[in-house]
């Protein structure tokens, strides 16, 4: 899995690219948490899954545990642009209510 | 005339071999023309049943995984099995948001996914033997051709289509 980045206003935009599964998700986790805490002043972090072609829950605990992360330094965060097969497994969670897709 | 195919694979319980098994059971299924999201279900199922069988049943140690599979007039029945810890009480573990890992950002919804996914999912477990689920699905396109709505579209950076089916596809190609 890759990731890449860009702040847009008050917002970080992590772009997501490959499959989030058990694998993947421990390697990116440290990744992503550093690039988080070095943005700390944002208003909210996007997460763009537009190019992540497989999710299962595992994935799913990932995203939770960088809300969670986010929501104890008072930053929200959101979900962009899923394909259907990762939406799918987004609806079932119950994942909007606390990390809205915009 | 009644086709049949089986398979079975036996793999070691690291997380590397989730992309392996998803892969495999995504080809097996290819012949019985699943449309896209009933594959993508299966090989959501799949992995879910794997991640467990490392995460759960050997945690921190290797062991074996055995995935098998057969088809049988347009229907998969998927076998995914471990001589791991086992499941104390299975109630409980397939109870969406349940997980015995809470500090490991779990999210719990493992068995959640496989019965929405599936047609029908059986968890049999002993403590300290292992465990078997079995898995169900029929699809719904066979034995009919691909249809263009089954196109697939990689645009970076936006979703595939306005039109997300994110429904169970039964009866897409009617």
């Amino acid at each position: 899995m890759e990731i890449k980045f860009k702040n847009v206003r008050d917002r970080l935009y992590i772009y997501l690219y490959g499959e989030l599964d058990e694998h993947t998700s421990c390697a990116v986790r440290g990744l992503i948490d550093d690039l988080i805490d070095r943005n700390l002043s944002m208003g909210g972090v996007v997460f763009n899954m537009a190019n992540v072609s497989f999710m299962d829950s595992t994935g799913l605990g990932f995203l939770l545990g960088r809300y969670k992360k986010l929501k104890s330094y008072g930053v929200k965060a959101y979900i962009e642009s899923p394909r259907c097969a990762v939406e799918k497994v987004m609806l079932l969670s119950g994942i909007y209510e606390i990390m809205p897709r915009i | 005339m009644q086709k049949v195919n089986r398979m079975s694979l036996k793999f070691i319980s690291i997380s590397e071999n989730e992309q392996f098994a998803r892969s495999c059971i995504q080809a097996f299924c290819l012949p019985l023309n699943p449309t896209v999201s009933e594959l993508s279900d299966v090989k959501t199922a799949v992995s879910e049943a794997v991640t467990n069988c490392i995460v759960h049943a050997y945690p921190g140690r290797e062991g074996i995984v055995s995935l098998s599979a057969e088809t049988k007039n347009g229907e998969i029945h998927i076998t995914v099995s471990d001589e791991g810890n086992g499941i104390e009480d299975v109630n409980k573990a397939v109870e969406p948001f349940f997980t015995t890992k809470p500090e490991e950002e779990r999210s719990g919804m493992g068995f959640t996914v496989m019965k929405a996914f599936m047609d029908k999912v059986n968890v049999e477990s002993k403590v300290g033997k292992g465990t078997v689920v079995e898995m169900y699905k029929s699809f719904s396109s066979y034995p009919e051709k691909y249809s263009e709505s089954d196109a697939f579209f990689e645009d970076e950076g936006k979703t595939p289509s306005n039109e997300c089916d994110c429904e169970p596809a039964r009866g897409e190609n009617a």
